[in-house]
């Protein structure tokens, strides 16, 4: 066997100085010579920890080994065969936890770029693809109705695999576009929208119907849905509903959730005001509170939007910040600022009631709590003041309960989850299966995703079985 | 797409839109909203219903241009469609026997306060109105509230019309009446809703005020809308748009309304240029 190779491939970046001030895609994805270089560094190995840390088990030595041999239409089939939407988690998915932490070279610090490889395979499909993509035929309708709810990664999964089994799918989305937060909440510069609208048409070749302006609950609620004919709905709502942390002047003007903030940027296209007609209004000095993907998110669109200082405001360390990697390390070379150990005690502002400021407690690591991770605890007598004059909060969101308001049998848990089975994804209610952030809270895209396929397996079989 | 079914302007700058959208008018009740987006470029506001037709599959909305969108929507012609409307969104006004209730309506209120008059009345209610505007000029609706009230007193700020004066003279005046008033229902211009609350308070009668904060989905998902009621952080988009006026933290709301005053003014007279230049 050759020598391993611990040089992992880089990929190409925009420049840190120039992408802060602009909204097009941070990474710039392999070349073919890199692809084939980082793909040479697998080592195949027969046990495949890698496929063992996938969520979805894709085979990942195969595509890796499908690259090497310069067969990409191979590599996409492979890839599609069990993550249907590959161009996005080879972008999102936080591969550091899951595929490369387990890889074979992850213990000589040098795991393999699955994610990127994945990303480089999945835009090679949409470049070379395209048209040709796999028609495969169209499957013999079965003549049953799903009806699927939300359009986030779960529902596009959920109403793709149903609709290639040749069930008849409408798909309810409370938006005005599909793609969930996909397309409101993660910025343009981490994930084009345009592969987002790939994903979402390839959905609607398939036949599946989008009534966009729909919020269930509210036009129509389940009953009325399983009465009308729908023989079985998927619930895949996500949890969009955003937390605040109830503290004192948390209203003020310029404190915005990172919902809002996310979705006057990203889906109303507030950076292109007054070319669009939704503001959005960016301070100077600008706190993210809060160590996800949301607050990264959040506080490199506010750089992007002209602010001169942005903090991000995390109560744990570094250790504990639930952030992908990677992004944490964009976030520091476009100048972001982290402020760890730190938290909001409350807001100060102004006669117009704008904010102004936050007085902080600086914070220290505990016991570990039911998180797993260390609690963290106030400082005594440690209060300070930043002065910021705009505040995003990125404190976690939990489902919205507009459906569960409306479906008494449907049961929920604590924080509004609903209660679904682990591996189908059937709820308490009759006919009706959830899948995705709804269940697990805030989450991942490739978890939803495999939440999604394991319940449309599950619907098809009772399906059948009707 | 949303096609403009019928338009009328109902006064100056005021338009009545039918718009078609069978599915909102099969469930819609009286206080709800819809959010609209006319384009692409358009950004989501929510118009309170001023009425709907589950047969017909219609709902109306009425408004006033006062900002970018609303002037964008008034130069849309019947046969022409918006891009988005959602809804019906919103907790349905309360509506039970009550007794007497008084419907107060500014402005542009008078459209929304038609149909919850209508609902109480059908419920058994007495209904006395108040219907005030600025002018007669931004007088609509006279008609259509007198016939879902028992009686309807109507004022005018500069006393072209009905009596001279603001609408919470007469409301003051029935609460210090012989007959007893058992709700008050405040619709119009957050400073009205306000001062209709004022008045009501010393007397102890509950007044039900539909809020109008800035807002994005209008669902629950974005927290634009909070407002504080009792000292308690509500999203009127969902938890609303109606609360009790007398717990209203009405000073957070005229700050909030006001987060986007010098973009809603660049906004408009953008608007305002561009269609100057075409016409
Ligand atoms: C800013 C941000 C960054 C993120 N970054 C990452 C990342 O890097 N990697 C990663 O793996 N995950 C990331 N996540 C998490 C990930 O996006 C979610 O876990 C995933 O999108 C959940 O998918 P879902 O399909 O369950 O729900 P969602 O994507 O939330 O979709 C739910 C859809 O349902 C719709 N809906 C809700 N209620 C109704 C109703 N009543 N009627 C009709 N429609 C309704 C919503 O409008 C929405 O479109 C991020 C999340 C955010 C907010
Ligand atoms: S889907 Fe995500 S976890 Fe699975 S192989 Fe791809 S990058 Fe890794
Ligand atoms: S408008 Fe977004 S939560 Fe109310």
């Amino acid at each position: 066997m050759a020598k391993v190779n611990l040089n992992r491939e880089p990929m190409a970046k925009q420049d840190p100085k120039i992408r802060g001030r602009n909204f097009n895609e941070v990474a710039l994805g392999y070349s073919a010579e890199q692809a084939k270089a980082e793909a040479s560094r697998c080592l195949q190995c027969p046990k495949h920890p890698c496929t063992d840390g996938c969520p979805v088990e894709i085979n990942i030595p195969g595509f890796i080994k499908a690259i090497l041999d310069d067969n990409m239409p191979e590599a996409v089939r492979i890839l599609k065969d069990k993550n249907s939407l590959p161009g996005i988690c080879g972008r999102v998915c936080p591969q550091e936890t899951q595929c490369e932490q387990a890889c074979s070279l992850a213990k000589k610090g040098a795991p393999i770029a699955i994610g990127r490889l994945e990303r480089y395979v999945a835009d090679w499909e949409r470049t070379n693809m395209g048209a040709l993509n796999p028609k495969a035929m169209p499957p013999k309708p079965t003549g049953k109705r799903v009806a699927v709810v939300g359009s986030g990664p779960a529902g596009l999964v959920a109403s793709a695999d149903l609709a290639k089994l040749g069930h008849s799918v409408t798909l309810f989305e409370a938006l005005h576009v599909a793609g969930g937060v996909l397309m409101y909440g993660i910025p343009e510069f981490r994930l084009p929208k345009e592969i987002v609208q790939t994903e979402v048409a390839y959905v609607t070749s398939l036949g599946v119907k989008i009534e966009l302006d729909s919020v269930v609950g509210k036009v129509v609620t389940l009953d009325e849905l399983l009465k009308s004919g729908y023989h079985a709905i998927f619930l895949g709502t996500g949890a969009g509903a955003p937390m605040f942390m109830d503290i004192p002047g948390e209203n003020l003007n310029g404190i915005y959730s990172a919902n809002e903030f996310l979705t006057r940027v990203n889906l109303m296209k507030a950076y292109k005001f007054p070319e669009y007609d939704t503001p959005v209004v960016v301070g100077r000095r600008v706190a993210v509170i809060g160590g996800g993907n949301v607050a990264m998110d959040s506080a490199r669109c506010a750089l992007r939007l002209g602010a001169d200082e942005v903090y991000i405001i995390y109560r744990r360390s570094e250790a504990e910040m639930p952030a992908r990697r990677e992004e944490v390390e964009n976030a520091r070379e476009e100048g972001i600022q982290f402020k760890l150990l730190t938290n909001p005690k409350r807001y100060i502002g102004n006669e117009s009631g704008w904010v102004t400021g936050i007085e902080c407690y600086e914070m220290e690591l505990g016991e570990p709590d039911e998180s797993g991770r260390r609690r963290p605890i106030v400082k005594q007598g440690s209060e300070f003041i930043l002065e910021v004059d705009m505040v995003v909060a990125a404190l976690g969101t939990r489902p919205n309960p507009l459906i569960a308001q409306t479906t008494p049998d449907l049961k929920t848990a604590r924080h509004g989850t609903v209660i679904a089975d682990e591996i189908t994804g059937k709820t308490m209610k009759d006919k009706v299966w959830a899948g995705g952030d709804i269940v697990t809270g805030a989450a991942t895209v490739i978890s939803a995703m495999g939440a999604a396929r394991r319940a449309a397996r599950d619907i098809d079989e009772y399906l059948k079985g009707i | 797409m949303f096609r403009i079914i019928y338009r009328e302007t109902l006064a100056a700058k005021i338009h009545l839109f039918k718009m078609e959208a069978p599915a909102i008018a099969k469930k819609a009740q009286a206080g709800q909203f819809v959010v609209v987006r006319i384009d692409d470029r358009g950004e989501r506001i929510p118009l309170t219903l001023a009425n709907w037709d589950g047969k017909e599959g219609s709902v109306t909305l009425v408004f006033m241009e006062v900002g970018a969108t609303t002037f964008r929507l008034a130069l849309l012609k019947a046969g022409d469609s918006v891009a988005d409307l959602v809804g019906p969104l919103g907790v349905p006004t309360h509506i039970e026997k009550f007794g007497t209730v008084v419907c107060v309506a500014g402005g542009v209120g008078a459209a929304p306060i038609a149909p919850i008059a209508r609902a109480l009345k059908e419920k058994g209610n007495k209904i006395i109105s108040i219907l005030g505007a600025r002018s007669k000029n931004l007088l609509f609706w006279e008609d259509k509230l007198r016939s879902v009230s028992h009686r309807l007193i109507v004022t005018t700020d500069d006393g072209t019309y009905g009596r001279k004066g603001v609408v919470t003279e007469p409301l003051k005046e029935l609460l210090e009446g012989k007959e007893k008033i058992d709700r008050v229902i405040a619709i119009g211009p957050s400073i009205m809703m306000k001062f209709c609350a004022l008045t009501t308070r010393p007397f102890g009668v509950k007044t039900i005020v539909s809020l109008n904060p800035i807002m994005v989905d209008g669902t629950g998902m974005c927290g634009c809308c909070r407002v504080s009621v009792g000292g308690v952080t509500k999203f009127a988009c969902v938890d609303g748009p109606d609360f009790d006026g007398h717990q209203v933290d009405w000073d957070l709301l005229f700050a909030r309304q006001r987060t986007y005053l010098n973009e809603e003014k660049r906004s408009f007279e953008q608007w305002q240029a561009q269609v100057g230049k075409r016409c």
